[in-house]
This record gives C-alpha cells, sequence and structure tokens, in this order.
C-alpha cells in the first residue's frame, strides 16, 4: 500500500506535505515544529509543553479557547502535543472545513503574542500542574516517563531533564519567555505542515501561500548542545524507587542507535519478539512458564537524535519480589543477546508491524501525523512509504546482531519500582554504577 | 515586551496582516457504508459491510453473553470466560492459537462488557480467509485449559490489587458500587472482584459458554475489503453448522441504591490529587431521549468548550480537564461526572460541578452553545467511522442496543432536530442533583471538613479496601 505524497517548500521556509485521497470528506491538517523539552533552558523544564497549552489560548483574530470552538462546530476533533524533540498540533475535519483549520493554523503561527497575557498565562501554569498531579504524582509509576530518561542520558544533555517539568520552573515561566520562545521556535522554518484527505491540491496550495505565506522566516533557532551520547552506557546503571504501587515494575532501557537507521529496525523487530502480543518470549516466558509477571512488554522510544532507547516494561504478579522479577528480565535479556533470533520469529513480528502499519493508515490524521514525522526528522515525508519494505529487509541474523551488540549487561539502565509498603532489601539507594 | 527585541525586531515584529476567517465550503456527500443482513439456517445473523478504500478487513462477532448473565455470586463469570476464549481451542493451545493468529499478522481480541462477549480481529485482505476460520474455532470450540483458568484468575486478582492502589481505580469501583442498589449486578465490578473470583470454576467457564456462545445469540460483523458473498460465503463454510439455541435475554435490576445525595470519601492520605466523580443511575441507550441527552450532554460536559470544562479547567485551573458522559448499557445507564482536581480545591469543584448541572436544568442553553453542540456532533459523525473496526464497532452498537437498521442513516437528522426546549426537558426530566452520588478519593484531613462545610449531602469516610456496604 502506498500513500500519495507531494512536497514543497513555501519562500520562508515553512515545508508543506499533501496526500490526496476522496475515500471520505474528512481532511486532516497536521503541523510539527521541530522544538521540544530538548531546547528548553536551564531552569525552564516544561516549558515546550505550558508552552503547547498558551497555544490554545487564541492570537491575534482568535480568542480564548476559540481554537477548540471554531474547530469543534465545524465538527472537527483537535489537539496537540509535546514530546522530546518536537511538538505537534492537529485538526480532523469535514473537508469543506480545510480553509478555517490552516487559517487558524497561520493565525496561531503569524500573530500568537497579541493575544497572550498574564491572566491566561497563570490559568494555564495551573492547569499544566494539575496535569502533573494527574498523569505523574498521583498515579503509581506515573514517575517513570521522567525518571528512564533521567537516568538513561547524563545530567547536561537535552534528554535528561523533565518532560512536563518541576513545579518551580513552571511557577518561573514568565511572559517575556512565552515570547521568546515563540520568536525563536515557532517559525515556518522550523514547520512541516501535512494536508491529508479529501482536498483538491490546487485549493489547498492557494490556501496555504495566502494564510502561511506572508509569515516571515525565523531568524535560525540555536543550535542543540551536541547530542551524541555513546551507544552504550559503558556499565550497570540502576535506580530503586519506592513509590505508591501495588505491585513491582521493572524497566530495562538500552541505548541504541537512532530512528532511521538499519539499527533501529532491527531493534524494533527485536522489541516485538520479546515483548509483542502474546506469542512474544515475555509473554510465553515470564507470564505463562514461570508465571511471575502480570504484563511484560518492550519498545523503542523512536527518538531520532543522539541516541534512541530499547526499553523492556515488565510488572510483577503479586507476591513475586522486586528482585526476582528484576533478574529474570536480565536473564531474557541475557538469553537473546548470547543466542540471538530464529527467522520464525521475525516473520511473526514483521508480520504483525505490517498489518498495524496499514490499519493504522485508514485514518486521515494517522496518515497526516506520519508524514510531517518523516519530513519534520529526514526532510522527506515519502519515507512513510518505505516503512513495510524497510521492515521486510530485516532477518534473524540482523536482530541477532543488535542484541549481540546492544543488548549487553554494561548497557542497561535498570529502574525498578518497588511498592513503598514493602521496600526491596538494603541496595534500596539511589542511582548506582556498577562498572 | 522582550528584551529578545534588540536586533529581532524585523522578525514577527510586525505581525503580517490576517485575512478575514474563512467561510465553510461546499459539504461533500458522505453516507455510513452500507450493509447487508443475511441470517444463515441456524440463526447466526451475519452483517456485512463491504469497504473497499484499504485492503484489510475486521471481522467482529457480538455474542449475547455480557456480565448481565453472570450467575448470582459469580460475578466475573462473563468476562473471565470472555478472556479465556483466546487461550486455546480443541485443536491449538494457548500459544499455538497466539502462534496462528500472530503470523498472520493480526490479533485475536476477546472480552465482555455487561451485555455482550466479542471476539474480533482485522486482518489483511489476503490474510482474511485464515483468520476467519481461526475467529470461528475460537468462537465455536475454544478448550478452556484448567492451568490458563487459574492464571487468568490470578491476573484478575493482580488487576484488582493495582486498581486498588490507584486513585483512579478507587473512584470508579466506589461510584460502581454505590450508584446501583447493593444486590444489582450493577453494583459490583463486570470483571469480578476477590470474593467472586475464587468462586469461579472451569465448569462454570464451560457451562456459560456452550449456553450462550450459540448462533441464535451471535451477530457477526464484517466490514472492509470484501464481498457481502464472499463473507456469506466465509461464515457458511465454518460456522454453518454450528448449532445451538439461545436463551432468554435477562432484564436485570437497575434501581438506584439512594434516594438522596450523599458524599463518599475514600481516604487515600498520600494522594497527590483528589478523584472526583459524581453519578446517578440515568435511562437505558434506547430511551426515546437519547438524542436530547446526547446533545445536553455535549453542552454539560462532552466537548472542550462544555461549561463543566470551561467552568473547571479555564476559568478557575482546578483541573486538567472535566468530563461528563452516559456509560450507555441496554438497563438504566450511570450518568457521571468526572474530573481529577487539586486537593484544596476539592470542595470548590464539587460546588461548580453541582452549580453547572443546576444551570441546565433551571435554563435553556443558548443558541451558541446548542448550535456548537449539534454541529459538532453532525460533523464529526464520518470522522468517527474512518476505519474497519470503527464501523464494525458501530455495526455492533446497533446488534447490541437493537437499534433501527437505518440509525446511522438517519443520525445526523436526529441530531439536528434537537431543539434548546427538548435539551432543557430532557435535563429536566433525567438529569436530578438531588439524587447525586459524590465520590471523592483523596487525603482526608484536607477533605473531610471542606466536604462537610459543603452541606451537599452526609459524608461518609471509607478505607480503599472497604466494601462500601455492598451486599455480598
Amino acid at each position: 500500500m502506498q500513500i500519495p505524497v507531494e512536497s514543497y517548500r513555501l519562500p520562508n521556509g515553512l515545508l508543506v506535505v499533501l496526500s490526496e485521497d476522496h475515500t471520505a470528506p474528512i481532511v486532516a491538517v497536521n503541523l510539527w515544529y521541530h522544538v521540544g523539552s530538548a531546547n528548553e533552558r536551564t531552569g525552564r523544564t516544561g516549558f515546550a509543553h505550558l508552552f503547547e497549552h498558551m497555544l490554545f489560548q487564541g492570537s491575534a483574530n482568535v480568542g480564548a479557547n476559540e481554537h477548540f470552538e471554531f474547530v469543534q462546530r465545524a465538527g472537527g476533533t483537535l489537539n496537540g502535543s509535546t514530546w522530546l524533540d518536537r511538538t505537534n498540533y492537529y485538526e480532523t475535519l469535514p473537508s469543506n472545513q480545510l480553509a478555517l483549520a490552516l487559517w487558524l493554523e497561520a493565525d496561531r503561527m503569524g500573530r500568537l503574542l497579541p493575544a497572550m497575557t498574564q491572566p491566561k498565562l497563570d490559568t494555564q501554569r495551573d492547569v499544566v500542574k494539575n496535569e502533573r498531579r494527574w498523569s505523574v504524582d498521583n498515579q503509581p509509576y506515573g514517575t517513570w516517563w521522567e525518571k528512564l530518561p533521567a537516568l538513561c542520558f547524563p545530567p547536561e544533555h537535552p534528554f535528561h531533564h523533565s518532560l512536563i517539568g518541576s513545579m518551580d520552573d513552571l511557577d518561573a515561566a514568565s511572559l517575556e519567555d512565552i515570547a521568546e520562545f515563540f520568536r525563536t521556535y515557532y517559525t515556518p522554518d522550523n514547520a512541516v505542515l501535512t494536508i491529508a484527505g479529501d482536498f483538491p491540491a490546487g485549493e489547498a496550495r492557494r490556501l496555504v501561500e495566502e494564510y502561511f505565506g506572508p509569515i516571515p522566516r525565523g531568524r535560525g533557532r540555536p543550535a542543540l548542545p551536541d547530542m551524541s551520547v555513546p551507544f552504550s552506557f559503558g556499565g550497570a546503571l540502576r535506580e530503586v524507587v519506592p513509590d505508591a504501587c501495588a505491585l513491582p515494575r521493572v524497566f530495562v532501557a538500552s541505548r541504541m542507535p537512532v530512528l532511521g537507521t538499519d539499527a533501529y529496525y532491527a531493534a524494533s523487530v527485536c522489541s516485538a519478539i520479546l515483548g509483542l502480543r502474546t506469542g512474544s518470549r515475555f509473554e510465553r516466558s515470564l507470564v505463562r512458564q514461570q508465571r511471575i509477571a502480570s504484563s511484560a512488554s518492550c519498545f523503542t522510544f523512536d527518538l531520532a537524535k543522539g541516541a534512541d532507547l530499547f526499553v523492556a516494561d515488565v510488572t510483577a504478579l503479586p507476591d513475586v519480589s522486586a528482585q526476582r522479577l528484576e533478574a529474570a528480565v536480565h536473564a531474557e535479556l541475557d538469553l537473546v543477546q548470547q543466542h540471538g533470533v530464529t527467522a520464525h520469529e521475525v516473520q511473526r513480528a514483521i508480520a504483525l508491524t505490517e498489518t498495524h502499519f496499514v490499519t493504522s493508515l485508514q485514518s486521515a490524521s494517522e496518515r497526516a501525523d506520519q508524514l510531517s514525522r518523516f519530513a519534520t526528522y529526514f526532510g522527506d515525508p515519502s519515507l512513510v512509504n518505505e516503512q513495510p519494505a524497510r521492515y521486510r529487509t530485516v532477518t534473524a541474523e540482523h536482530v541477532s546482531a543488535f542484541a549481540r551488540e546492544f543488548l549487553v549487561a554494561d548497557n542497561r539502565a535498570t529502574l525498578l519500582y518497588v511498592p513503598i509498603e514493602q521496600p526491596a532489601d538494603a541496595d534500596v539507594s539511589d542511582v548506582e554504577v556498577a562498572a | 515586551m522582550s528584551s529578545l527585541a534588540d536586533g529581532t525586531e524585523t522578525v514577527n515584529a510586525e505581525s503580517p496582516a490576517a485575512s478575514p476567517r474563512p467561510e465553510p465550503g461546499v459539504v461533500r456527500p458522505y453516507h455510513f457504508p452500507s450493509f447487508q443482513t443475511r441470517i444463515l439456517p441456524n440463526g447466526l445473523r451475519v452483517v456485512v459491510a463491504p469497504v473497499h478504500a484499504h485492503p484489510v478487513v475486521t471481522v467482529l462477532a457480538v455474542v449475547e453473553a455480557g456480565a448481565t448473565r453472570d450467575p448470582l455470586g459469580k460475578h466475573g463469570l462473563a468476562v473471565l470466560t470472555g478472556r479465556a476464549l483466546a487461550e486455546g481451542t480443541t485443536t491449538m493451545s494457548a500459544l499455538e492459537l497466539a502462534e496462528r493468529v500472530e503470523t498472520l499478522g493480526t490479533v485475536l481480541d476477546t472480552g465482555a462488557d455487561w451485555d455482550s462477549s466479542i471476539v474480533q480481529l482485522t486482518a489483511l485482505r489476503e490474510r482474511a480467509g485464515d483468520a476467519f476460520a481461526v475467529l470461528a474455532e475460537v468462537l465455536r470450540r475454544p478448550s478452556f485449559p484448567a492451568q490458563e483458568m487459574q492464571r487468568l484468575a490470578e491476573e484478575r486478582l493482580s488487576d484488582l490489587t493495582q486498581i486498588r492502589a490507584d486513585s483512579r481505580g478507587l473512584a470508579d469501583v466506589a461510584l460502581n458500587r454505590l450508584l446501583y442498589a447493593a444486590t444489582s449486578r450493577f453494583a459490583r465490578l463486570a470483571g469480578g472482584d476477590e470474593r467472586s473470583i475464587p468462586t469461579i470454576t472451569r465448569d462454570d467457564v464451560v457451562r456459560f459458554h456452550a449456553e450462550h456462545f450459540v448462533p441464535e445469540a451471535t451477530a457477526l460483523l464484517v466490514v472492509g475489503d470484501c464481498s457481502v458473498d464472499e463473507a456469506v460465503q466465509m461464515a457458511t463454510q465454518h460456522l454453518g453448522d454450528w448449532t445451538g439455541t439461545a436463551q432468554p435475554v435477562p432484564d436485570p435490576d437497575a434501581s438506584p441504591r439512594f434516594a438522596d445525595s450523599r458524599v463518599h470519601l475514600v481516604a487515600k492520605p498520600d494522594a497527590q490529587q483528589s478523584e472526583l466523580r459524581l453519578g446517578h443511575v440515568a435511562v437505558p441507550r434506547a430511551h426515546p431521549d437519547y438524542f436530547p441527552l446526547v446533545v445536553m450532554n455535549a453542552i454539560l460536559g462532552g466537548l472542550f468548550s462544555s461549561r463543566l470544562n470551561l467552568n473547571l479547567r479555564e476559568k478557575h485551573g482546578f483541573t486538567y480537564g472535566a468530563h461528563s458522559t452516559f456509560d450507555w448499557r441496554r438497563a438504566a445507564s450511570p450518568f457521571e461526572l468526572s474530573s481529577a482536581v487539586q486537593t484544596d480545591k476539592c470542595a470548590d469543584a464539587v460546588r461548580e460541578a453541582l452549580h453547572e448541572v443546576r444551570r441546565m436544568r433551571e435554563e435553556k442553553v443558548s443558541d451558541e452553545e446548542l448550535s456548537l453542540a449539534v454541529s459538532y456532533l453532525d460533523g464529526v459523525f464520518p470522522i468517527r467511522f474512518e476505519t474497519t473496526a470503527a464501523i464494525a464497532s458501530g455495526l455492533a452498537n446497533v446488534e447490541i442496543f437493537r437499534l433501527p437498521s437505518n440509525y446511522f442513516d438517519s443520525y445526523r437528522q436526529r441530531v439536528r432536530d434537537v431543539s434548546a426546549d427538548d435539551v432543557l426537558r430532557a435535563a429536566r426530566t433525567h438529569l436530578d442533583p438531588a439524587r447525586l452520588q459524590i465520590v471523592v478519593v483523596g487525603p482526608p484531613d484536607v477533605l473531610h471538613p471542606s466536604l462537610v462545610a459543603l452541606g451537599v449531602g452526609p459524608v461518609t469516610v471509607h478505607a480503599p479496601g472497604d466494601e462500601l456496604g455492598a451486599d455480598g
């Protein structure tokens, strides 16, 4: 299956991707800004995400929360999300409302600052603090997605600090920070605009030119600090987290080459062999045979800069100790690291990946998001269509070679959650480097 | 405005002039995919919606075997049976079945809710025939291996342990317990609890499957790159000689537990935030006021721009989000408001939420609010059905809730027909602030005095492990 892809740049640097499909009268508009928490400066953690909230607070011609109202009144759905190295905004609407979505996105790209006020910032700061309490602080294991990158990247690395940010840093964010961040990163030459679905290409080009054409190019975003890190920790890392959870849970992460490399595809297949669905090794061994895990999965973080992470995530059954769980997960990693995988395992993983790819691309919003993703990270949206072929070239040899090189014991960072009621033994401590 | 302005004044300092906000273009037509229903001689309903846009096929079997059919004391039997369907057949062990399904590139989804059980998968077109054969075998000939049954029971107990450590889980369980009469099946968890799960035997599961998984009680939905004839041929080949007679469908007790508002505080001293639920028993899914209620709920708490969210989130910043919903069932269904709020603002949030519920009943919604809700529900309709799985799920609702076969063709017109008077009447008839049960999970030292001071009803404090007075 191939999805149509056409792309071009406006003179101001905006990369535009069009993907026509007239199956249903639906159109998805998807805008990726190449900025995320990695671009934050010291003392302003959480700012990229807080800023995403502010983008729904209106712009010169759009009132506070009117962005939501206009899109929903048009029969559309919308949202935005912030990640380590990108922020996206997206709408899916009836196709006769394409112009509205483009106009709204252009108004906030071109004319955000006149609408920013202190009361809006104060309210959104409170909203984000409550988002933090909800998604991180008041949820068992909720801190894992800030603790794992913190463990896996050194303190000075842009991926080290918390994406949602600390309460203190959120308090420190000012309107001036908003203006500076906007001028630096929310520029057409730092963005990809994708339109997918039912639209005539000529009309889309005309609307994009009319709304986005006049927005001036930015002055060039500041270079990120060097993101490169070795694809190894050079020694086992370990952190034990006493948490208000019911069962022990362990994350084991390994550094690996980034999204898009040959090693990445081997790693992705390896993660499916170990931890995707019932036929995976973790499910067979940890859940069913040894009966020590209640759930077990494996995935890649899909980072495109510096190093990616290969992550095993396993939760214990009641009465299974954290130590036993941890040892069993490391034993599975040892097994694949030493003995590799079979062709049959690879075949299962690739079949699952292929079906997932085709079924997910039924949605215009998903097509648009994937096109923006490849355009943002690699400058080429048509790479979407090469994904099934990239997976099909992966062999058991490739996966075994990946495991042999990257899943070694001294490239593992272990984040172990232990219920507060039953603390682990003497080795409950902060980060320790065993090598 | 910014120290950074020096040297950057030419960049974005003069905002480019804006074009006026555009008007919508001409609406392009949309029709819910047409489908045909064939009834095989054994009573199996086969509903086929050919959709050829992408090379995939979804097959979804819906069976009259929901949790409302659980025998007394065996709460969780339907859900356990649903999960256990994927644990092996008379020709394949659990892992052989998983291996077979996954090398076909698909995932077998089995389970149950209050009204039905399902078996579902989505496969690439060229593997659809093989996948269909596996699904049919799972439906007809599960083996329920003793060892896997024991593991599933242990996993359910493990899930319960996790639910009880999580504020959200505790709030949902407590509301579930408190809305319906203690003797109602709905007062107990659909998936069963620590007391009911150990009483369920393999024989119970085998019997439940034999009684309820029969062709007369099953609808098979086939959606995607497949013709009606192909689908009927597959169904006939794999399920044509399936036999069995449907049992009468039960009419579960859905009476409410309390006649008046009460506050139920579940003490979680270490909580960093308070989980808030307000709810009462409302009406069945098939109620004639369904469309006015859906529009009413969109305005009250269904949309981002709903009264609840704009008040609790955007005006006060108490929360990341506040929503309301009907948890639709065949029987009288719960109406629920939910939010996670800053603990020191929890009583304020309850007061504001109650204010919004009362306001729905006191005055007509504005033209702007009504048109927002109606045009959203009307316009978003095609977006809800982009995938074969979403279309199959929509058709499953038609089967489960016994909706008319033209339900989706008339849906948008029925939404547009809802008036502000209809919304007011629906709110006055079906929302009752005086009956709302209020559940709060959080630190009792802050919450208790403020909830008492609020004066909306007697406040009872529970420990997280409390049975909340539910009948055994």
